[in-house]
């Protein structure tokens, strides 16, 4: 027996002009266009040509990224807007948790609401009468039941909604992304209430943008993307897709951003004297450590020497700018000398988001010493592992003097990404183990 | 003939929300109080103060001579009780889809539970306004007859049909178009002065009568006065009875016209 029964659902919001949004009830008799006002001048699918199904007492996580038409799908099922076009049937009493104490008065107490409330989703005075102590308990309001509800935290508010929400005894639960309400005591009463619903055979839909809940909780999940249906299977399976195809996108995003950093860059004018650029004295800048946790993007230097490209690539050599933590990365400059030099050092910078250096090194603090450079060259640095905690890094790529004269410097041009599956924290990730004794043990918990 | 179906199956579905309606009206009394230190003695005060401001200006100020009939202050507050309510209930209900916006857009609920509401809540109003008046029918000794009285709640059902009717089609098309709400506040202070309220029908010309006669409140207000103020039998129950039929007609026209615009509403407001 099915719960939720999608069959080629499509939601075709209205979407109505500039004109439109001025137009009053004056101007619509005075045109005469009190009907055609009441059309829409233009259509937008939020959701498109959606099917599929969930079995009584399954759970169904629903991800996707911010637009895609989740919540709507949502509503869709909770009733509150209708399919466009398509079928849809829900078996069983519905409690949809999409917005907590939507329907809350605030002048009036917590009691009294929850009565209120408990009516609207559905029940009797006298159920909510027989759930009122639980409800309270649940929400960790005993104190404050006859407070009116303005009063209350933002918090206390989402919680009494949650409680009265979930008390409502649904055969379909569905949950719009709420599990953010509370401290992590309440959430994990919450998740320990969503078991027990599992438990006890209700079918859940769930959005959230917790990946993790998704890969641990669900039986099934959906990824939806732009309104149509990406995915719909194994949670693993889907949430990997996803995972991949997230990480595609930012890798898009942070070339577009690179690329219009450089050019930002470079309509600095590179015969400036360097100074102009960056206040401080650029000798400074290429050696003095103090001053590399200054981040201020930018370019300069005579160019004598110039680097014409950086690439970043991962182990497959090709270009990248996400890279997964404890990976390869290699990062490739391609440089130009007309004339031949023989006073140049390379260096390379990497910086987290919050302009800290990470690491910085270059050919003259490693003991190169160099000899000569003309034409075209290649200098490429190999990181074997890169131990970085997740998050996104800027890079300083530059050729100079020994003595710092710039020759062309890249200050935070080129962005990468590091994506890790252990939430870790710092800057830098040690390689490491744990070791323990036979008298305490764990369990590889089903990961996120 | 699909969409009046529909029609018919949630007008009958809105009887199971009578537990809904009714705490929400509950709720709505208790709420406008909160925090007065008088609190639902307002409802009292605020037309014991009024009938008594009445009582004092023609007493002193507007004096009408050669009236054998009882104050005149009486004859008005006849009207002005009935037509707060339904004045109330319009305004109130023009923006109150608006203001309800988080439950239609976010609870699966019942979106004319809300105008009905209102027009519910500002009944009550209207009934706790009645001892009022009634005290100063009884304390002005003016007689009142119990086949009369017998019309009363008659005339009420008949206003509420009709206010509901109102609500309806104001609270639906006020979401569409938002500016709905400052015509409405000049249209209903013409609307005001274009019954019978605080002159006497009687009183008018027979052609302003005839225009009078157009508009609906005229009837119920009529009835008012006959059943409460004037004495002798009910002259007028005929137009009652049609305003009645028309009242009927016009509600589910309203409730038509808000059935149709149902589905926008989660998008608009």
């Amino acid at each position: 027996m099915n719960a939720i029964e999608l069959n080629h659902v499509t939601k075709i919001y209205q979407r109505y002009n500039r004109r439109r949004q001025f137009a009053t009830l004056k101007s619509a008799l005075l045109s005469g266009s009190l009907i055609r006002d009441l059309r829409p001048d233009d259509t937008f699918a939020a959701v498109r040509d959606v099917s599929f199904t969930v079995p009584r007492g399954r759970t169904l996580g629903v991800i996707g990224r911010n637009g895609s038409g989740k919540s709507t799908l949502l509503k869709l099922v909770a009733g509150i807007t209708k399919p466009s076009t398509g079928h849809l049937t829900v078996n069983g009493r519905i409690s949809a948790l999409i917005e907590l104490g939507a329907g809350f008065h605030p002048e009036i107490s917590g009691r009294e609401n929850v009565f209120i409330n408990g009516i609207m989703l559905g029940l009797s005075k006298k159920e909510i009468s027989r759930r009122f102590d639980e409800i309270v308990e649940f929400a960790e309001l005993r104190d404050f039941i006859d407070a009116p509800v303005k009063t209350y935290s933002s918090g206390m508010y989402m919680r009494l909604g949650f409680a009265v929400a979930i008390h409502v005894d649904p055969e379909v639960l569905l949950v719009d992304e709420v599990l953010a309400v509370g401290d992590e005591g309440f959430t994990h009463r919450c998740l320990d209430k969503f078991a027990e619903f599992k438990r006890r055979g209700k079918t859940i839909l769930l959005v959230t943008h917790s990946l993790g809940l998704v890969e641990r909780f669900c039986d099934e999940a959906l990824w939806m993307d732009a309104g149509s249906m990406q995915a719909l299977g194994d949670p693993k399976r889907v949430v990997g897709a996803y995972i991949t195809d997230v990480e595609a996108s930012e890798e898009e995003q942070l070339a577009a951003g690179d690329a219009r950093a450089r050019e930002a860059a470079t309509t600095v004018s590179p015969d400036e004297p360097a100074s102009a650029v960056l206040p401080d004295n650029p000798i400074e800048t290429a050696t003095g450590p103090a001053d590399m946790f200054r981040a201020t993007e930018g370019r300069w230097g005579s160019r004598e020497i110039e680097i014409t490209d950086v690439a970043l690539m991962g182990s497959d050599g090709e270009r990248a700018h996400v890279f997964h933590s404890g990976g390869r990365l290699d990062i490739r400059l391609k440089l130009r000398a007309p004339v031949a030099m023989t006073d140049f050092v390379v260096g390379v910078g990497i910086f987290n988001a919050e302009g800290v250096c990470c690491y910085g090194t270059n050919t003259d603090i490693e003991e190169l010493k160099a000899e000569r450079i003309l034409g075209d060259a290649e200098a490429v640095f190999s990181i074997e592992s890169l131990d970085l905690v997740e998050g996104t890094y800027k890079l300083d790529v530059a050729v100079h003097k020994m003595d710092g004269y710039p020759y062309d410097y890249h200050r935070l041009l080129h962005t990468f990404r590091i994506k890790s599956r252990t939430k870790d924290v710092g800057i830098y990730r040690p390689r490491h183990e744990w070791q323990f004794s036979d008298s305490m043990t764990f369990r590889r918990a089903s990961n996120q | 003939m699909a969409r009046l179906g529909s029609m018919l199956h949630n007008l009958v579905r809105l009887a199971r929300y009578r537990g809904l309606i009714q705490s929400l009206v509950a709720r709505e009394l208790k709420a406008r109080y909160r925090g007065s230190v008088l609190g639902f003695f307002w409802s009292f005060i605020n037309p014991l103060a009024l009938l008594i401001i009445y009582s004092i200006v023609f007493k002193y100020f507007l004096i009408r001579g050669e009236d054998k009939l009882p104050p005149y202050e009486v004859f008005m507050f006849c009207g002005i009780l009935p037509w707060t309510w339904f004045s109330s209930s319009l305004l109130e209900s023009s923006g109150v889809l608006i203001s309800g916006g988080n439950l239609i857009k976010k609870v699966l609920f019942p979106a004319e539970v809300l105008p009905i509401v209102t027009v519910l809540a500002n009944m009550v109003h209207f009934f706790l306004g009645l001892p009022i008046l009634l005290g100063f029918i009884v304390y002005n000794g003016m007689p009142l007859h119990v086949g009369e009285l017998l019309w009363f709640p008659i005339v009420v059902v008949v206003q509420l049909i009709l206010t509901l009717g109102f609500a309806l089609i104001l609270s639906a098309l006020t979401v569409h178009f938002r500016d709905l709400r400052d015509i409405l506040q000049n249209l209903m202070t013409f609307w005001f002065f274009t019954t019978p309220i605080i002159y006497r029908y009687t009183d008018m010309k027979p052609e302003v009568m005839r225009w009078l006669n157009l508009n609906p409140f005229t009837h119920i207000v009529i009835t008012y006065q006959e059943i409460l103020y004037f004495p002798g039998p009910v002259g007028h129950w005929y137009w009652l009875l049609v305003l009645g039929v028309i009242s009927i007609v016009f509600f589910l026209f309203g409730y038509f016209v808000f059935d149709r615009l149902r589905d926008t509403f989660a998008e608009e407001v």
